[in-house]
């Protein structure tokens, strides 16, 4: 049923639009977070990383962003060896990062702001996407002003204003209620089959992983290297609730479950 | 910023400044700055002398007896306010006014209450020092659990007990912060106090030197002071330090 | 409700003028005038145009000296705040200098800068500028991370990430420095005017005190505060109009 694939990924499933080639970060002061990762992410496709907490998942987001180098290795997208972050590439924070003292339609442009956009057409492009994220009505609000949930539709609309073909996402729903989560996670499916853009995503729920990954890449404890590599064949055109009760859904849940038991002993 | 983080430029940097202030005053490039060495040999000499001694002890005790007041009285009354809405209400407006109040323009009126002695510097002192100490002490009082103060009643502490024994010791961190910023306030109170009443302690050194163009000594007097007040700062700092752990449980 | 905290507020002034009234009747102090006979000594001061005349002269070398520690201030703690070297060289002489009784300093100025307007400036500003740039340099160095780097990874250039995520995230606390410093400045210009030389409002209440007329002085006094307190207000408000829309609405 599933394709277990082996360690250091096998032959690529589809063309690959990130890959991370023989990766290791130490942080200053020896921490060695990432040892020796090999990767590569799908074009098109939605790639979760999964793992204990502190082993690494946030620190290999943010050397495919750029933000931060590599000890050893290299990372390169759409072909091009990563130096820095660039504009193919678009983060979605896990606390938001948005800014206090702006409106949503500013916070939503301000990625095209840096880049130089023009006002009105920035603008549009960010009436557009808030619309799409569904906060239409909210564009002169600060965000203050919105819940937890809303506030991360802003982070979403501002990534996808730039339109990026591949967005990072470090556990973008971790601070939202369960039911809000659950809309965000269809919202996402509907964004993945949509808009043909690779997705990096993390997140600590095995569920939410397997509900909304075409991958599911399995870290071990620091330093973090790939234990496996799960792709859930679950049927995507059934509806939401039927996803989750279908065998194929719990049985991956369970495996991957079994796989990280390991490491929590 | 970590203490040993912060120790180790900070001296270099400092050296680096003292040298500079050397080169300046070596250079002669104008009689107001004398070469840190000479003004070095003048603190030598007038740290030993008698007048120094009598200015320093003045000094010493308006300053200890004015932040004492000012802690006896403050830290209570901030606890107070934190605690009590009416007393908060009352004073919060003028502990608000007076924290950011021009108080020099203060210093002549405690000069025509209280003369030109001891009192009004000790007076100053107070008057410069207490206004941080009720702000901050307030702030901790109110950001004491509820569930704490709540454990209090329930066990029966009447409100004196429990201002000593709950509210003063969780507030202890914020106390503490308060204390420090109205000690720096404290020193400069004391001076202020000394420069405007100018017959007793350093005002009244600084009178003469000024009056007799005596610049060497003059920066060695502020060197003095400069040190005394450092030290002071950085001794209550660690005694801060001390407390943090209080801080850090409580979170 | 709403009318609540204002009523309590105005009881609060009520009582503490009332307070004042009968004291000054008892009297306490024969320097110690009762509140009625301040406020109609303040009245006789507009009236005869003496006190306008008097903040007149007193406001000029306080707003030339903040203007200049504000923008000085502020651009020398936010290149401190950026820049490393610029921290390790500067910094630490703003911490001893923010500790240390900077109005020891006073008569040295006066040596320098003669008793004229250059020296009270001068006052003003050593007074005012060792908060303004630390908190400016702390405001920057505190700025949010995770705020930079979003900044970063949508491409923003070093300069558009100053612009348009450091400098307003940190614009609170370069405000409170502002307000401390205005405050610092408004002791620092008394300060000169008793010292230095008497003029303006330091003149008033030289010459009333001088002459016993106690109402005159206080009313003076009281002025200068009620003045900085409202001065720390339109600040408050600039800081809000100009880099905060958000907390328009909340206020
Ligand atoms: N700036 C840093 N300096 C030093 N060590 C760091 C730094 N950032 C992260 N680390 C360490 O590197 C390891 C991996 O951190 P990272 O944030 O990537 O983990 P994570 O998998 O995202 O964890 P979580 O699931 O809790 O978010 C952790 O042990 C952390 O302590
Ligand atoms: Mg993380």
């Amino acid at each position: 049923m599933n394709r277990v694939v082996a360690l250091r990924a096998g032959p690529a499933v589809a063309e690959p639009m990130v890959e991370v080639r023989g990766l290791s970060k130490v942080y200053p002061g020896g921490v060695e977070a990432l040892s020796d990762i090999t990767l590569n992410f799908p074009k098109g496709k939605l790639t979760t990383l999964l793992g204990p907490s502190g082993c690494g998942k946030t620190t290999l987001l943010k050397i495919v962003a750029g933000l931060i180098p590599a000890s050893a290795g290299e990372v390169s997208v759409g072909g091009r060896k990563v130096t820095g972050p660039g504009p193919e590439r678009a983060f979605v924070f896990q606390d938001f990062a948005l800014l206090p003292w702006a409106t949503v339609l500013r916070n939503v442009a301000f990625g095209l702001e840096l880049r130089g956009t023009g006002r009105w057409e920035r603008e549009a492009t960010a009436r557009r996407h808030i619309e799409e994220v569904g906060l239409k009505g909210f564009e002169d609000a600060y965000p203050h002003q919105l819940s937890g949930g809303m506030r991360q539709r802003v982070g979403l609309a501002r990534a996808l204003a730039v339109d990026a073909e591949v967005l990072l996402m470090d556990e973008p729903f971790s601070a939202v209620d369960e039911q809000t989560r659950r809309k965000f996670q269809e919202d996402l499916l509907a964004l993945v089959a949509g808009k043909g853009k690779t997705f990096l995503f993390v997140t600590h729920s095995i569920e939410e992983a397997v509900y909304v990954s075409n991958r599911i890449v399995l870290l071990s404890r620091r330093p973090s290297r790939v234990s496996e590599i799960i792709e859930p064949d679950i049927p995507r055109d059934l509806p939401p609730d039927r996803i989750r009760r279908h065998s194929a859904y719990i049985d991956t849940v369970e495996e991957i479950w079994q796989g990280l038991k390991r490491y929590l002993e | 910023m970590t203490l040993f983080g912060l120790r180790v430029p900070m001296v270099a940097s400092l050296v680096l400044w003292a040298a500079l202030w050397e080169v300046v005053g070596q250079a002669g490039a104008t009689i107001l700055i004398p070469p840190l060495s000479h003004v070095l040999v003048r603190l030598v000499e007038i740290v030993p002398t008698e007048s120094f001694a009598e200015a320093l002890g003045l000094t010493a005790r308006a300053f200890v007896l004015g932040t004492g007041i000012a802690v006896l009285a403050g830290v209570p009354l901030g606890v107070l306010m934190g605690r009590w809405e009416p007393a908060d209400r009352l004073m919060l407006p003028w502990v608000n006014v007076f924290v950011s109040a021009p108080l020099s323009a203060l210093v002549p009126v405690i000069m025509a209450l209280f003369g030109f002695g001891e009192l009004t510097i000790v007076l100053t002192v107070v008057l410069f020092a207490i206004w941080i100490i009720v702000l901050d002490a307030r702030a901790g009082a109110r950001a004491v659990s509820p569930s704490l103060s709540e454990m209090a009643q329930s066990y029966g502490a009447g409100p004196l007990q429990a201002f000593a024994k709950v509210y003063l010791r969780a507030a202890l961190p914020e106390i503490l912060a308060g204390i420090r910023l109205g000690l720096v306030r404290a020193v400069k109170g004391v001076i202020i106090g000394q420069l405007l009443v100018s017959v007793v302690g350093f005002g009244h050194m600084f009178e003469i030197y000024s009056s007799n163009f005596l610049m060497e000594h003059m920066w060695a007097l502020l060197l003095v002071l400069f040190a005394l007040a450092f030290a002071i700062d950085g001794v209550f700092a660690r005694l801060e330090k001390r407390v943090e752990y209080y801080a850090a449980a409580r979170q | 409700m709403a009318a609540a905290p204002w009523a309590l507020r105005a009881a609060s002034f009520v009582v503490v003028f009332a307070a004042w009234e009968y004291a000054g009747r008892l009297p306490v102090n024969p320097a110690f005038p009762p509140f009625s006979d301040t406020l109609v000594a303040a009245g006789e001061m507009v009236a005869d145009l003496s006190l306008v005349a008097a903040l007149g002269v007193t406001l000029w070398p306080l707003a030339v000296g903040v203007a200049l520690s504000s923008l000085a201030g502020v651009a020398a703690g936010v290149a401190m705040g950026l820049s490393r070297r610029a921290e390790w060289l500067f910094v630490p002489v703003f911490i001893v200098l923010q500790a240390a009784p900077l109005a020891a300093l006073i008569p040295i100025l006066v040596l320098a800068y003669g008793v004229g307007l250059l020296s009270k400036v001068m006052t003003v500003c050593i007074m005012a500028m060792p908060v303004i740039v630390l908190n400016s340099f702390k405001a920057i160095r505190h700025a949010p991370s995770s705020l930079i780097e979003m900044g970063h990874s949508f491409l923003g250039s070093r300069r558009q990430i100053i612009a348009k995520v450091i400098l307003p995230a940190a614009s609170p606390v370069i405000f409170a420095g502002l307000r401390l410093g205005l405050a610092a400045g408004f002791i620092g210009a008394i300060l000169a005017e008793l010292l230095i030389s008497p003029t303006g409002i330091g003149d008033l209440i030289t010459y009333h005190q001088s002459v016993a007329d106690y109402p005159k002085m206080y009313a003076a006094i009281a002025t200068v505060i009620v003045l900085s307190v409202l001065f720390i207000g339109l600040l408050d408000r600039a800081e809000i109009a100009l880099f905060r829309p958000e907390r328009r609405s909340a206020r």
